[in-house]
């Protein structure tokens, strides 16, 4: 399955967009995706292993927070994560 | 009776329209979704626009050219050359005015009508409730988590719908929040994210025409709100990615437990958003500019156990022939703009590349950024490294650029 990587997080994807795993639940997916990227692994989980509250994780158009299954949510090829992060700019300056 | 019916309603409540504004709002007039009116709705309707930077620009000129009525806006900031990249709404002319003059004065050029609120501020807890008191709907462009916050709490509070926008580089993300049923800012995101979880500067930047394609969303759903037409972003999020040029829409979920708009609210006044996002009061530039991990003071002597050297003290000790080993920390892309010809490790890989640094860990070296951030992170990090004298060039090559070598450009 397809899982999407917003721009800021593509630095620990080789720059990638999009990275394809093979998973049967969303947990797996997410756990695929960040096996070989400890650093985004510690942008998206908690020490104990929970999603981050700022960090949102989408199964197609459904937030997996309100899946009844949540993280455990069995997925298929067709389906597609995406990770939305806060991104407060509205100018963008940099320092 | 029959008669009557034959008679449409004719709003009296709305301000009527001159013969001048229905010349001027002809293509509106003759489309049955906006109507007389409509267009005397969108006279009668006050928008705040929080911010008139990249999303604020075009969002308040398509309002003004719509036909609002009353446009408020709300920036303490000055207009600077490097805006124009984006910010539409000022001008070679104007660099140099408060952003509020200068978004005046294009608005008015654009449509005599426009009645202009200015508020010259920074946006606080303190001004926020009685600035929105005034207006139906207001757009956050900001740029930072803790004004997003405030004016998120801000319009739950009041009742006021949000016409939100956001961008990132080459991303952006819109909705409305705050609508009576709909999930408000803290539904989608309870927390922010820790400043150091952020993105850095080292992936800064933004895609100039990018936030014209948001601002212009935001304004597309003020309108509708006004007119109470179609659909809108309430409680949906959309994103959008310019380079892949694709649009897609996620659904957003009221959260029963949310702290401002959940069903036991536990926040029930504006709280102090700088403590809440966990980052420093911002010192000299305001909340509308900062960059969300905060700044650096140049006034001060040792920050965080680094001592600061200024531009002039290390140009004094080079031109006396001392001269300590320097270290630039920024990317290779800023490298390419400018540089003082010192060795480049970015920041984000200095943890790896230790072994590279020339010096022992008893010397002295003095690490700079663009101005000053990044390279007290990076001088924070030599030091657990075992690095005993690292020093944090103040204000970085922006300063060396201002009060060293003027003949150097400035990014």
């Amino acid at each position: 399955m397809k899982i999407h990587i917003p721009t800021p997080l593509r630095q620990f994807t080789h720059g990638q967009e999009a990275v394809e795993v093979s998973a049967s639940s969303v947990q797996g997916a997410l756990d695929a995706l960040t096996l070989s990227a400890p650093e985004l692994r510690r942008h998206l989980f908690t020490e104990d292993g929970k999603l981050r509250s700022f960090v949102n994780v989408y199964l197609n158009e459904d937030d997996v927070r309100y899946l009844p299954a949540k993280e455990l949510t069995v997925t298929t090829d067709v389906d597609e994560l995406t990770i939305i992060p806060s991104i407060a700019g509205g100018s963008s300056c940099c320092r | 009776m029959a008669t009557e019916t034959m008679i449409p309603d004719v709003a009296t409540e709305l301000p009527k329209l001159s013969n001048e504004e229905i010349a001027r709002y002809s293509r509106h007039l003759i489309l049955p979704e906006v109507g007389m009116e409509g267009q005397q709705k969108l006279k009668a309707a006050r928008v705040l626009c929080v911010g008139t930077g990249g999303l604020g620009a075009p969002l308040a000129l398509y309002v003004a050219a719509a036909g609002v009525g009353t446009i408020g806006l709300v920036d303490f900031d000055v207009v600077d050359e490097s805006n124009l990249q984006r910010q539409i709404i000022h001008s070679q002319g104007t660099v140099g005015k408060l952003k509020v003059d200068s978004a005046e004065q294009m608005l008015h050029g654009l449509n005599k009508n426009t009645k202009i609120v200015k508020h010259n501020v920074m946006l606080t807890s303190a001004n926020a409730m009685e600035i929105f008191r005034d207006y139906d709907v207001i757009a956050d462009g900001t740029d930072n988590f803790q004004t997003r916050y405030l004016v998120n709490d801000a319009c739950v509070l009041l009742g006021k719908p949000n016409a939100y926008g956001s961008i990132f580089r080459f991303e952006g993300q819109a909705s409305v929040f705050g609508a009576p049923d709909g999930p408000c800012y803290r539904c989608l995101y309870p927390e922010p994210p820790p400043p150091g979880l952020v993105p850095s500067c080292a992936e800064g930047g933004v895609l100039g025409i990018l936030p014209g394609l948001v601002g212009v969303i935001q304004a597309t759903e003020t309108i509708k709100l006004i007119l109470g037409i179609g659909e809108p972003l309430i409680g949906r999020l959309l994103l959008v990615d310019a380079l892949g040029m694709s649009f897609r829409t996620l659904k957003l979920r009221k959260n029963p437990d949310c702290p401002v708009c959940g069903t036991h609210p536990t926040v029930t006044e504006l709280i102090d958003y700088d403590q809440f996002c966990g980052i420093a009061k911002p010192a000299t530039a305001g909340p509308l500019e900062v960059s969300s991990h905060g700044s650096v003071d140049q006034g001060q002597a040792v920050v965080d156990g680094i001592p600061q050297i200024s531009v002039e003290q290390l140009k004094a000790r080079q031109d006396a022939g001392d001269r300590p080993f320097v270290l630039d920390v920024r990317e290779p892309h800023e490298y390419a703009i400018v540089n003082l010809g010192a060795p480049l490790i970015p920041v984000g890989q200095i943890g790896s590349r230790l072994g590279e640094i020339p010096v022992g860990k008893d010397e002295e070296i003095v690490v700079h950024c663009k101005s000053g951030g990044r390279s007290q992170k990076a001088a924070l990090e030599l030091r657990s490294a075992g690095f005993l004298k690292v020093k944090n060039l103040a204000g970085g090559i922006t300063a060396w650029a201002e009060k060293i070598d003027p003949s150097m450009p400035k990014y």
